[in-house]
């Protein structure tokens, strides 16, 4: 799994790349931390394009990342989610709670 | 019912072994020629159930899992995870949504993916023994008219 992002005037662009699982879940969830927390972005987005599988374990690390976007004031939001992974936020309810573009 | 192909896979419940069993797991049901959002629940399913025996069974230490997969006739594809740990007190409690006694990393909907994702889900549990996952999907046949 590996974690790339952009963040110009405010607005963060993270990208994943690979499989979010429990195995990896820890290691993304603090590399999403560890940049909401170095730039205090506006807006926060969160592009799944490049993410081919997400389990139960991916609902956590999202439901992180939104509550530490929202804890400084900044808006959260999932793009790029493929069909597995939006089957996953919907069963799970995470639908509701998550902007999804 | 009789299975017409099976596999069993043993390995140690490590996380990186998650993404071997639901590998491991997809390629035995593609012999039944299943959709790629088929496949993709049967991963997703599969995953929830190993992860759980990595998380709750072993939660100390290290200790043995299996992954039994059978072909049954009418297009069925079985996959038993069976785990020799800690045990579940409470199944029921367990399968409800939401429920977790694994902190704020997890989320608690395991079984609720793993019942959504599958026609059949069956649990046995006891504490101190294991527990075992049973779960069903039916592969419909390509030439009933599946697009």
């Amino acid at each position: 799994m590996h974690v790339t992002y952009t963040c110009k005037d405010g607005n963060a662009r993270i990208r994943l790349l690979g499989e979010i699982d429990h195995h990896a879940a820890r290691q993304i969830s603090a590399e999403i931390g560890r940049i909401i927390d170095t730039h205090l972005p506006r807006s926060c987005t969160l592009d799944l394009s490049g993410v081919t599988f997400m389990d139960s374990s991916g609902i956590a690390v999202l439901l992180r990342a939104k509550r530490r976007a929202e804890e400084i004031d900044g808006s959260f939001s999932v793009e790029g989610a493929g069909p597995q992974i939006k089957r996953v936020m919907q069963t799970t309810g995470l639908a509701r709670l998550i902007s999804i573009r | 019912m009789k299975a017409i192909n099976y596999i069993s896979v043993t390995f140690p419940s490590r996380s990186a072994n998650e993404a071997f069993a639901r590998t491991a797991a997809a390629c035995f049901a593609a012999q039944l020629d299943p959709t790629l959002d088929e496949l993709g629940d049967i991963k997703t399913a599969v995953s929830e159930a190993v992860t759980n025996c990595i998380v709750h069974a072993y939660p100390d230490s290290l200790g043995k899992i299996t992954l039994k997969g059978r072909i049954l006739e009418g297009g069925i594809v079985e996959f038993v995870i069976r785990d020799w740990g800690r045990g579940i007190a409470d199944v029921t409690q367990a399968r409800m949504p939401m429920y977790t006694t694994g902190g704020e990393e997890r989320s608690g909907m395991g079984f609720t993916i793993m019942e959504s994702f599958m026609d059949k889900l069956r649990v046995r549990s006891s504490v101190g023994k294991g527990t075992t996952v049973v779960m069903r999907r039916r592969i419909a046949s390509r030439s009933a008219g599946r697009d």
